[in-house]
């Protein structure tokens, strides 16, 4: 095998979503396993090229690969090409391989779903869409991945769309991605206007000649589309909503992979957002407001799911304000997607296997003491927590520990907004803790609490130990900045104080949220969420109102622009034009009158219009 | 003599109508195999031309005979890379309604088998407009298609058919006269210069002072953006798509509209370069809000095939858009757009056909969870809308997004604009899907039988040419760029250079 197979690596899923979703009812028996085994034999693979380029010097590690020519107009010529490098083949790791452990778990999960068979056929859909995203080589060809893992992200979110919030909310993630997509379209435009064409290369090579403004106009632009995609503030309000899909979907594309395509472009685009400070401010701040929202928001749920989905959005707004710094910050934002990926994927299946066992509710007010009914999925989630706090050794300590580190030597105002997040990350995730596994039991009689089949448990084990030991990609020797450096390049931050420092006090805010989500929320917690409550809650609940804003600025007036037009193009346009077009015809207007016995006065008018012509010929030639 | 190809292509669905009609009214089902025979045959030897076209060039299809030598008038046919496109268009989507509507035309006010027949009838005509090089022979053909798409809507449709039928012959008679008088202008010209000819190719020699260039501009555009449909004047189209068979509005929008964009290239630009250049401004801006009008009304909508009909008017403004930038990417694209919008638009409007059958109305309100008891039904009107919305990975998609980037290049305010139809599209498609489709099932749809085969057999041609020119659009591309560079230099525009440009030898 070699690198000249990579598209194996997108057309083994995509082949196997064909048959699945193609085959009908045929395939509903053997369904699962092929889906399964598809993006296992991507993960193989994967592995294979990456060991491969272990052996590469530096400079072999980056080849494109020319498919086929996808078409040419003018001067503007889009290759059908994909790209394995450093940045990709990571992604490339994280999508089969935790792709693969919850299509496994999903084994499980939809096990009494009559359209299993369906469910795994998306979910290839997706593995292909997002290995194309991150292996193609041109803009153009992104956006194909780009727009196929939102459609799959859109078919997921709707799976059980007999429920009109589940229709809705899938509706919902589209359309505001595509309000994201008016960032991408006019990116690629502007390179094909600006460069001639919209491969990374030429792009690349291109971008240190840029003007001021098209630099500042680009980076912008790219931010808008990476906003939809992840979630990011003020394109954030899809992703709570999105949690109406099957976990295994929330885990998979709305923790561990697809929400984090916007950091994937965003570091990849890092030419662009070199030669332009204002773009790069700009996804800094996204990141930063999006880090606290987010996590604000985390506070406030009482489902589990949505809980973890505001935990997303914020821990996604730490990679995106990383990747905003450039290169003292890319390898980091890499590192912590990638760690995010393992730890989140972990939490979202624990929830998962919590709700498996809990006849499907949700609200963590109805749980506690669980850790005595499912211990693996206890032990397996305390991993993730531990892990997303930052408590060493676990992966999330070195991952975000970096990125308020050097948050604190670009910006003392981010670092300090860093920090404060690090704390009310370990509040929140605390209080999903106390509320899910300790305190005393709250669910009704009939429910009862089980721990989930081994083909559940198995892939959260695994999932744990990642969120362990993946911290290993950095103090194995920087090893991932080392590997990065070549597509992102790496600056040494000029830390404000010792990194020791640092770490002590982050370690310190954590412990103290932590310690208060413990004391909150030890023991009496009322089944019903309480209804009086502090205008700082209900602003959290209402997810800082984004909807409403939304609504208030956009839908509202959207609906009475779209009625109004309605009534005035059934009135004014049509009778307008009516009114012309009978005076014109001489017919005052009574058209009434031509529905019966039209025939004649059509054949009458067509006789007219063609003596007509040659009339008006005739005179004409007479002259 | 030697019958030409383009004569053969012509003649073979005309005749197919007449045998048609000569079968006995007793036997429907003979009829309608008779005619779906001959749109099958017609369609391989419309895949025989575009080979040989792709081959050989246009020289081997050029058919030249006098007509009627006092008005200069000739029976001229030919090719070009945007004819070719529409050719086959015109042959691929008639077998293809023909399937689909089968056992749609047995309630008409006239005989099943005429429906098929003037299906025919309209086919030979439609070939004939998008092959004739001689400018009075296209106005003839063009107002003759007017006869059978007024007998397919006023025969066939719904309750409102007749309105909707004297509505659209109307509105194009109107067009037409404009256009007539504009062709009466031709001649004035073509006769002053010397021998008078209606030749294409004589007369883009012609030298017309400025005004009269304008104003015999103005005629012809009038009559294509009556067609084309261009907001104001498009209120015919949801009438006529909202009452006739699902069929006829796939023939009406899918093929008989494309005369006006195809004519604004071959036609406008081509006889009147200077004027249309002089025009773009406004055209670009009638067409953005083309464009954007269509999407909201077509979110307005609360009729299927009316909303379908309203989208179709936010495409015809890209369309109209990409041709006006005046760039190869605008005009590649939107000639692809014509192509692409025939096959999504044809997807759509049939799928949305089969649902109304079963149902018997055509309200969104009366549907909801159709997905539950009809999942493949859901499957193929979803695939339908997405490749609508220009669903990157789908045939759509690259043409709409050549349309924007060519008017980008020159019109960045316009282009920006226009980007924000790409939301509203997504809008109406997936409200649309949301509203017919899921949630809990509603009275009258639990008993819906999903698709039969004849009704797959019908949409599988176009859902697998969307996928596969999404994804290997460059044998299309291919045949229209040619005649986009002659049209280009014969307008006498070029592309803007990039401004950063970026050498080979620099990456």
């Amino acid at each position: 095998m070699s690198h000249e197979l990579t598209w194996l690596l997108v057309a083994v899923p995509a082949v196997s979503a064909a048959i699945l979703l193609l085959g009908g009812k045929a395939t509903n028996a053997w369904g699962h396993l092929l889906g399964t085994l598809a993006p296992l034999i991507a993960f193989a693979f994967g592995v294979v090229l990456f060991v491969q380029m272990q052996g590469l010097g530096t400079e072999e590690r980056s080849e494109t690969f020319k498919l086929f020519e996808w078409f040419s107009v003018g001067s503007i010529k889009v290759d059908f090409s994909l790209l394995i490098d450093p940045l990709s083949i990571l992604f490339v790791l994280l999508i089969t391989g935790v792709g693969s452990l919850i299509h496994i778990y999903s084994i499980g999960y939809m096990e009494h779903d009559e359209r299993r068979r369906r469910f795994f056929g998306y979910l290839n859909l997706f593995i292909a869409s997002m290995l194309l995203l991150v292996l193609a080589a041109d803009y153009l060809l992104v956006f194909v991945g780009w727009e196929g893992v939102g459609l799959a992200s859109y078919l997921l979110i709707g799976f059980w769309q007999h429920k009109n919030s589940a229709a809705v909310a899938a509706k919902k993630a589209f359309v505001v991605n595509r309000v994201g997509d008016i960032g991408l379209s006019l990116a690629v435009m502007s390179m094909w206007a600006l460069f001639g064409s919209s491969a990374f290369a030429t792009v690349d090579a291109g971008a240190e000649h840029l003007s001021p403004t098209w630099a500042t106009l680009l980076g912008l632009m790219l931010l808008l589309a990476a906003c939809g995609k992840s979630a990011q503030v003020p394109l954030q309000s899809w992703l709570l909503d999105a949690m109406e899909g099957p976990t295994p979907v929330s885990a998979l594309i709305h923790a561990a992979t697809m929400v984090t395509a916007g950091v994937y472009l965003v570091v990849r685009s890092n030419a662009i957002y070199e030669v332009t400070d204002a773009a790069s401010t700009a996804v800094v701040i996204v990141g930063t407001v999006t880090a606290l929202a987010g996590a604000i928001i985390g506070c406030a749920k009482d489902d589990i799911k949505k809980a973890l989905a505001g935990s997303t959005m914020s821990q996604i707004g730490y990679m995106m304000l990383a990747a905003g710094l450039g290169p003292v910050g890319y390898a980091f934002a890499i590192f912590h997607l990638l760690t995010h990926g393992f730890f989140k994927a972990n939490m979202f299946l624990g929830a998962g296997s919590v709700m498996h066992g809990m006849d499907d509710d949700v609200n963590m007010r109805h749980y506690g003491a669980l850790r005595k009914y499912m211990k693996v999925t206890f032990v397996t989630f305390a991993f993730g927590y531990l892990a997303i706090l930052g408590i060493p050794p676990f992966s999330g300590f070195f991952s975000k520990d970096h990125i308020i580190e050097v948050a604190f030597a670009e910006n003392f105002v981010v670092g300090l907004c860093a920090l404060l997040g690090a704390g009310i990350t370990a509040f929140y995730m605390t209080r999903l803790m106390m509320m899910t596994f300790f305190g005393e039991k709250r669910w009704e009689k009939d429910v009862h609490p089980h721990e989930s089949p081994s083909v559940m448990t198995g892939p959260l084990i695994i999932l744990a130990i990642l969120s362990l030991v993946g911290g290993a990609l950095y103090f194995a020797g920087h090893w991932i900045v080392d590997w990065l450096e070549p597509v992102t390049g790496f600056e040494e931050a000029e830390p404000a104080i010792s990194a020791l420092a640092m770490t002590l006090i982050t370690l310190a805010v954590v412990l103290v949220g932590a310690a208060i989500g413990v004391m909150l929320f030890r023991r009496d917690i009322p089944r019903e969420a309480p209804v009086r409550v502090s205008p700082v809650t209900t602003f959290a609940r209402r997810d800082l109102y984004g909807d409403a804003l939304n609504e208030t600025v956009l839908m509202r007036p959207g609906q009475y622009l779209t009625r109004t037009l309605v009534w005035l193009d059934n009135r004014g346009v049509d009778g307008l034009v009516n009114g012309l077009a009978a005076l014109f015809g001489g017919m005052s207007g009574r058209l009434r009158r031509f529905q019966t016995g039209f025939v004649r006065s059509y054949a009458l008018s067509m006789v007219f219009g063609a003596a007509l012509v040659v009339v008006a010929l005739l005179a004409v030639r007479l002259s | 003599m030697n019958i030409g190809w383009l004569t053969l292509l012509l003649l073979l669905p005309f005749v197919g109508a007449i045998v048609t009609m000569l079968v006995p009214r007793a036997k429907a089902l003979l009829a309608k195999q008779v005619a779906l025979g001959f749109s099958l045959v017609t369609l391989v030897l419309t895949a025989i031309v575009a080979i040989g076209y792709n081959r050989n060039g246009p020289e081997d299809y050029a058919e030249t005979y006098t007509w009627i030598k006092a008005f200069g008038a000739h029976y001229a046919l030919g090719l070009d890379g945007v004819g070719v496109v529409l050719v086959v268009l015109t042959a691929l989507l008639t077998p293809i309604v023909l399937i689909a509507s089968w056992n749609d035309a047995q309630n008409g006010r006239w005989s099943e088998k005429s429906f098929f027949a003037w299906i025919l009838g309209l086919e030979a005509l439609s070939i004939g407009v998008f092959a004739a090089t001689d400018v009075f022979l296209f106005y003839v053909l063009f107002e003759a298609t007017l006869i059978p798409m007024y007998f397919l809507i006023g025969g066939f449709g719904g309750a409102q058919r007749s309105y909707a039928a004297v509505k659209f012959l109307l509105y194009s008679l109107l067009g037409g006269l404009l256009m007539l008088a504009s062709v009466v202008g031709l001649y004035v010209v073509s006769a002053r210069a010397g021998d008078p000819s209606y030749l294409l190719s004589d007369m883009m020699k012609l030298d017309m002072s400025q005004n009269t260039e304008r104003w015999l501009f103005l005629g012809f555009m009038f009559a294509f953006a009556v067609k084309a449909p261009m907001v104001p004047f498009h209120t015919w189209l949801p009438d006529a798509a909202g009452e006739a068979t699902p069929g006829t509005s796939v023939l009406l929008v899918g093929i008989l509209d494309k005369i006006g964009t195809f004519g604004m290239i071959r036609f406008c630009l081509g006889l009147f370069p200077n004027a249309s250049e002089w025009a773009t401004p406004v055209v670009l801006v009638l067409a953005l809000i083309s464009v954007l009008y269509g999407a909201l009304l077509a979110i307005g909508q609360t009729d299927i095939k009316r909303l379908i009909a309203y989208t179709s008017i936010s495409h015809f403004g890209f369309i109209v858009m990409g041709i006006f930038a005046l760039t190869s990417q605008g005009l590649t694209g939107s000639t692809l757009y014509m192509f692409n919008h025939g096959l999504s638009t044809a997807a759509l409007f049939l799928v949305a056909g089969y649902l109304i059958s079963r149902r018997g109305s055509a309200r969104i309100a009366d549907y909801g969870g159709v997905e539950k008891v009809a999942p493949v039904l859901a499957g193929t009107f979803l695939f339908a809308g997405l490749s609508s919305l220009a669903l990157p990975g789908m045939s759509p998609f690259i043409s709409e997004f050549m349309v924007l980037a060519g008017t980008f290049s020159r019109h960045k305010v316009i282009a920006v604009i226009a980007v924000v139809g790409i939301v509203l599209a997504a809008l109406y498609i997936l409200l649309m899907y949301q509203r017919l489709m899921t949630g809990p099932v509603r009275d009258g749809i639990e008993k819906l039988k999903d698709l039969n085969v004849r009704e797959v057999l019908a949409i599988a041609p176009l859902m697998v040419l969307i996928v596969g020119l999404g994804i290997f659009p460059k044998p299309v591309v291919d045949i229209i760029k040619p005649a986009v560079e002659s049209t280009m230099q014969h307008v006498g525009v070029t592309d803007k250079a990039p401004q950063i440009p970026v050498t080979e030898g620099q990456k």
